[in-house]
């Protein structure tokens, strides 16, 4: 169906840009220079015409149909949840349920288990989480009378030394970042798992940044649940993931009900389906999972996960040191590479982040300016937003190089020194 | 690289001398005392914050100043609105548009960095319409 390239054993980043039609795109006469990778992925052509394939051949709705094309259509989207669940160490496909993305899946975990908590319990989370890792708790707080509570960052953007003291037995719930958005920064999600076990709390790992970029293993992280987005790893837009628990599954309330979650419905009453359908109602984003099956099998065969991880290492080491030759600038997060993930903020001092990217687009070059859906953590940093440039597979040290001179254009129009 | 540029792609010409000499040398920073018109907004997805001070004869302006923080877009519009607004009335600037301000500002604009732009004339709407509403100064938006 879809041809596999051989497998490249080190990223070899030129070689992996051919795979992406849109990295040939020329801007404003500048070949494009995609540095925006946390907030999406490009597309090689194995996951495009994957889907491409499926609507050609075997498009159709799934579980009901008794002819081919819906069988057909069925055996993908269930084979993509096996595949999803090897991608992470999970047990099989009733541990995974695939939702729109990243926050759906975190909003899956708020609403299923609101009703576990009552006024006083507490809820942990970190300054440095994303909007979708606040707000749905928020909401779960003021519906319970539970309590928020943020483990504390230090300076570098690592969490400060007895965060454990903040979960206790009155913790419910502990849901972190694996990989910051804005900082970087890798959080040891399995010492704080240990302590939410040792406390009786779930414990739930944000791993939107982190998946796409290093190896995953929900059962060496001992964390209940993992969410990720599609999208963010070469898979399409309309599909994330949720892992969990089994046992855990299997005792929460659905989401989202109508059809296929359910075994048999009476007027005034219904059976819930098996997992992960229980958690999965109405018609799904098949296509979707069938690119999301392409993706992983792209980053496994083609690149491998260990491969990318060292990847990502060598190019923040690099743009750390960079950046670090340029005057008047922040650079936010930890200093050191080991820390954290391939995605660096900064400012440039009198200048702000918007202007910066504008000015960079006009060379071709993407990267984010604003507050990165992490508000609370930019007033904390003293600051309304940053600049942020973050790799993926097919970035280059060139790149970086490019990036670095841009930002020097950038200064000299604006007269900073 | 440079030579095929595209006059109209809004990143060259984006951030021309103008722009950047308002941003920089910003005209009619400062505060009014007794102002008639007081009013502040502030953009929470960028940072951006432009307050405004206008003095009126009867309906017409006859001081303005303004004080703000953020993006050289936005500052610079702010700048370059209040230098239009001497001798104008509360009519004539309630009917200026999206479009006005983008002319003033003399450069191709995506939706975003719209927004930026747009801040000041709001800023400056929003407080007209409380002072007509309430026959005062207006207040800070909370």
């Amino acid at each position: 169906m879809v041809c596999m390239k051989p497998p490249i054993l080190e990223v070899d980043a030129e070689v992996i840009k051919e795979d992406f039609p849109i990295l040939s795109r020329q801007i404003n006469g500048n070949p494009l220079v995609y540095l925006d990778n946390s907030a999406t992925t490009q597309k090689p052509k194995q996951v495009i015409e994957a889907i491409d394939y499926y609507y050609r051949q075997c498009n159709a709705n799934v579980h009901r149909g008794i002819y081919k094309i819906s069988e057909e259509a069925t055996l993908q989207y269930e084979a993509a949840h096996d595949k999803a669940a090897e991608f992470v160490n999970a047990s099989g496909r009733e541990e995974i349920i695939f939702t729109k993305n990243t926050t759906e899946s975190i909003n899956l975990l708020a609403y299923s288990l609101m009703q576990r908590l009552q006024r006083g319990d507490q809820i942990v989370l970190t300054q440095m989480e994303h909007h979708s890792n606040i707000v749905p708790w928020q909401y779960v707080a003021r519906q319970t009378g539970a309590e928020l509570k943020f483990l504390e960052i230090d300076k570098t953007g690592r969490l400060k030394s007895e965060w454990d003291k903040k979960i206790t037995r009155k913790t419910k719930i502990v849901s972190v970042t694996h990989m910051s958005n804005v900082l970087g920064t890798i959080n040891s999600v399995e010492e704080i798992g240990k302590v939410a076990k040792e406390n009786d709390a779930l414990f739930i790992v944000d791993g939107a940044q982190s998946v796409p970029h290093i190896p995953t293993d929900v059962k060496k992280i001992g964390c209940d649940f993992l969410a990720w987005s599609g999208h963010k790893m070469l898979g399409p837009t309309g599909i994330g993931v949720l892992f969990g628990r089994q046992d855990l599954l299997e005792d929460m309330p659905p989401f989202l009900y109508g059809g296929d979650m359910i075994k048999e419905v009476k007027f005034e009453s219904a059976r819930w389906n098996d997992l992960p359908w229980k958690f999965e109602a109405g018609t799904p984003n098949v296509a979707e999972a069938v690119g999301l099956s392409a993706a992983i099998d792209y980053l496994q065969r083609r690149v491998g996960m260990e491969g990318i991880m060292r990847h990502e290492r060598e190019l923040i080491r690099y743009v750390l040191d960079r950046l670090s030759e340029i005057k008047n600038i922040d650079i936010y997060g930890p200093k050191e590479p080991s820390q954290r993930g391939g995605l660096v903020s900064f400012n440039i001092n009198h200048m702000h982040a918007h202007d910066l990217a504008t000015l960079l687009d006009r060379d071709g070059i993407a990267i984010r300016g604003g507050h990165h859906c992490a508000m609370p953590l930019m007033g904390l940093l003293g600051i309304a937003g940053s600049a942020r440039a973050s790799f993926y597979i097919y970035n280059t040290k060139e790149e970086i190089d490019k990036l670095c001179e841009g930002i020097e254009k950038a200064k000299k129009l604006f007269k900073i020194d | 690289m440079t030579e095929n540029i595209d006059p109209n792609y809004a990143g060259e010409g984006i951030y021309r001398e103008n722009i950047l000499d308002h941003y920089q040398n910003p005209r009619n920073l400062g505060r009014i005392e007794n102002p008639h018109i007081n009013h502040k907004e502030f953009n929470p997805l960028c940072g951006d914050e432009i307050e405004i001070f206008l003095k009126l004869n009867s309906t017409k302006v006859v001081e303005v100043k303004f004080q703000g923080r953020g993006c050289a877009i936005s500052q610079s519009a702010a700048s370059m609105l209040t230098e239009s607004l001497y001798g104008k009335t509360l009519e004539e600037i309630k009917n200026l548009t999206r479009d006005d301000i983008v002319e003033m500002l003399s450069i191709p604009i995506g939706p975003v960095r719209v927004k930026c732009a747009m801040l000041s004339l709001d800023t400056l709407k929003n407080g007209i319409l409380i002072y007509e509403k309430y026959g005062g100064i207006g207040t800070d938006k909370e």
